[in-house]
């Protein structure tokens, strides 16, 4: 990468990746809503992690002050990116790692796949990352005839039952234990047919199976949450230690990790180890945290590798208010508050990012037509913004795609028609008084306020029209 | 004190009772109310939608018509909200730093009604009489984007003969969101169903809150179900007494 800027920067592309759903949210969304065992399964999930969440935030008296550093730190990230990789790259390589550029999806599943197969190897163990599923890397590997197998018990959980993630820390957030047990029964290899739905008989099944994986597979693929430009050094959060096995048992690690996640400095993570682990699991600490800095000779991994993803991301810096979804720390404290993702699950986001950060983040990285519903796909209640721990502005994000979308509509539609119509009327105030006056004497709601024609028949599944007053407050004003 | 309405056009239009209340509130209290004629709407349904562009002319004609006012009030934390955090980015959108900060002077004397009642008349008797049961929901726009914090229930609070219950989950969103009730209906209607079945659980007969918006829309669905719960905006309680 340079810093000087060649042109417009181009948009993750088709056909590979998980970014694009094949549906539009409304639709997906009606499928989800009508699933009462999926509403139950989050409804659940959520209130407990926020409840949880919210407890051990309350006992930060500095919480606010580490979001707005969390929030400084990014966006000092974010203008001057070019350089703080560079830095990176110069630091990984000093420390015996190699640095690799994806422009994009196929690019980084090109170089990952080249590797492993460089190593002879025909599995991968993987730690919990987004990234590679942004990228839709474990599709690419297994074409070339390489197995990955998924080690966080959630992610095994959707990679066994041939499902999607459907939450950012949780991906199977839509699954009950009762759900899990069938999945495991029918799946996993060499698991004891008396499996029963508790969940520590259940752990401990994954982890009979993961074992054996573990010390077999010469390769791993991991994400990283953070990388400290000044050391070169790589972090990786979480909670189960099967990441730690992978990032130190193995003879190869490569880990694909977005451009964003560069910090500058190790006390940089200072902030966000602190901020990360109370706003998604709501926990005060982190469980395991495993730091890398290129290779320790004889001791873990002596091949260590770093792809580093833009697939869109440049294009998002490129854009001055969207960039903020650059910020994201992938918390998923806002999927967690969000009322609409409480209720429609993570799968009708048709993108690895799902939730309110998806809506934002996801549209950016194709280009906005291409995820043009999610924009919409908030009611703008503001819980995200409250919630979020680096501060992302999600709503003012959400309101600045919705007017990219309809810009870039080349003809005008029905309801750029309709607004420009309601603008022009309502900057005249007599021409709004006279509409104030027919909207009453019409009745356009027909019997009792129900039936309205659409695109409006969507207030009326579900609720009544309010009774038009027999005067306006202009017109009693007036007369007063 | 001299206090200029802004009606907000949904008010104006479909709810004047809140409006009228509002009025009747404020000149018991001794206030005069002033009415500026040529305001019609804030422009928020277009900047929500995606069309600041259009917005432009209606946030011109907001800061032109209430420029000349030393205090706004409006019947709406979501009116208020975007005239605080949307105007002057229009405004600055399509390049005009001159209204924006005409915006800017306008937001910072607006209120919204239990705000202006609090902090700048400094009252929360009011001398209200309303005896029902009630329960208050505190709409997204008043609690989070300007932070009426507990305003409006120290007001609800000091009602005479009104029976306040708390509202079980009373921060989630009832679903309106404007044009989202319409783009994403079924979502929209799962939420409301939601805060429906909350707000029958407190065994209310009225559920209140700032924005005339909100209870269009809660009170639309529990007028399809035949709840017997009616809404019925803050401005209406606080106005009411012994007399009316
Ligand atoms: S947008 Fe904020 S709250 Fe949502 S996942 Fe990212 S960091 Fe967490």
């Amino acid at each position: 990468m340079t810093s000087t800027f060649l042109g417009m920067p181009t948009t993750a592309p088709r056909g590979v990746g998980h970014l694009r759903g094949d549906q539009s949210f409304p639709a997906a969304a009606r499928r989800a809503l009508a699933d009462s065992q999926l509403r139950r399964n989050l409804g659940h999930a959520t209130a407990t992690i926020r409840a949880k969440s919210a407890a051990v935030i309350a006992e930060a008296p500095d919480w606010q002050q580490l979001r707005d550093a969390g929030a400084a730190i990014k966006a000092d990230v974010m203008a001057r990116l070019p350089e703080l990789l560079e830095q990176l790259e110069a630091a990984v390589t000093a420390a015996g790692g190699t640095v690799h550029w994806a422009a994009d999806a196929v690019e980084a599943n090109r170089i990952v796949t080249e590797l492993v197969a460089a190593t002879g190897s025909d599995r991968v163990i993987k730690v919990k990352s987004m990234a590679t599923q942004e990228i839709g890397l474990n599709e690419a590997l297994e074409a070339a005839g390489i197995t990955p197998v998924e080690t966080d018990l959630a992610e095994l959980i959707v990679q066994l039952g041939d499902d999607r993630p459907s939450h950012i820390l949780v991906p199977a957030i839509h699954r009950n234990r009762a759900e899990i047990r069938e999945i495991f029964l029918r799946e996993m290899p060499g698991v004891d047919p008396a499996l029963t739905d508790d969940p520590v008989a259940l752990a401990a099944a994954a982890r009979r199976y993961l074992r054996q994986t573990f010390l077999h597979t010469p390769v791993a693929v991991s994400g990283a949450n953070f990388a400290v430009a000044e050391t070169g050094t790589l972090v990786v959060v979480e909670s189960e230690g099967n990441g730690r096995m992978c990032l130190t048992l193995p003879e190869t690690l490569i880990t694909v990790m977005g451009v964003e996640k560069v910090v500058p400095t190790w006390r940089d993570l200072e902030v966000f180890l602190q901020l990360l682990p109370r706003a998604s699991t709501g926990e005060r600490m982190n469980p395991y945290t495993s730091m890398w800095t290129g290779v320790s000779p004889g001791d873990g991994p002596q091949q260590v590798h770093l792809v580093l993803l833009d697939n869109g991301r440049s294009a998002v810096l490129a854009d001055e208010v969207g960039r903020q979804a650059l910020h994201c720390i992938r918390c998923s404290a806002c999927l967690n508050v969000c009322p609409v993702y409480e209720r429609t699950g993570g799968h009708a986001y048709g993108s690895v990012y799902p939730g309110p950060i998806g809506a934002v983040l996801s549209p950016q990285l194709t280009g906005v037509e291409e995820n043009a519903s999610l924009p919409y796909a908030s009611s703008l209640c503001g819980a995200c913004y409250d919630a979020c721990p680096v501060k992302i502005n999600i709503p003012e994000l959400l309101v600045h795609l919705r007017a990219a979308h309809v810009t870039a509509q080349r003809r005008p539609t029905t309801e750029s028609i309709a607004m420009a119509a309601a603008a022009y009327t309502m900057d005249h105030p007599a021409l709004y008084a006279a509409a104030q006056r027919a909207a009453r004497l019409t009745r356009l709601a027909g019997r009792r306020g129900r039936g309205l024609p659409p695109p409006l028949s969507g207030w009326t599944i579900g609720r009544d029209l309010p009774q038009p007053p027999p005067q306006t407050f202009r017109e009693w004003w007036a007369e007063r | 004190m001299r206090i200029a309405l802004f009606v907000t056009c949904l008010a104006d239009t479909l709810f004047p009772e809140a409006a009228k209340a509002t009025v009747r509130l404020l000149e018991r209290l001794g206030h005069q109310v002033v009415f500026p004629e040529e305001q019609t709407c804030c422009g928020q349904m277009h900047v929500n939608t995606g069309y600041p562009d259009d917005a432009l002319r209606l946030v011109r004609r907001h800061v032109r018509t209430f420029a000349p006012y030393d205090v706004v009030v409006a019947p709406s934390g979501s009116c208020v909200g975007s005239v605080r955090h949307q105007h002057a980015m229009v405004a600055r959108r399509a390049g005009d730093e001159r209204l924006a900060s005409l915006a800017e002077e306008v937001a910072r004397h607006t209120y919204e009604l239990s705000e202006l009642l609090v902090d700048v008349l400094g009252v929360t008797d009011v001398g209200a009489y309303y005896p029902h049961r009630t329960t208050y929901h505190p709409t997204c726009h008043s609690l989070r984007m300007i932070r009426v914090g507990d305003r409006p229930l120290r007001l609800l609070r000091e009602v005479r003969g009104l029976d306040l219950v708390e509202l079980p989950q009373a921060e989630q969103c009832c679903g309106f969101g404007g044009t989202f009730a319409v783009k994403n209906a079924d979502t929209s209607t799962a939420m409301l169903a939601d805060k429906m079945r909350h707000v029958l659980a407190t065994g209310a007969d009225v559920c209140t809150a700032g924005d005339a918006s909100c209870l269009m829309h809660i009170g639309g669905g529990l007028s399809r179900l035949r709840a017997g719960v009616r809404t019925v905006h803050l401005a209406e309680i606080l106005a009411s007494t012994e007399a009316s």
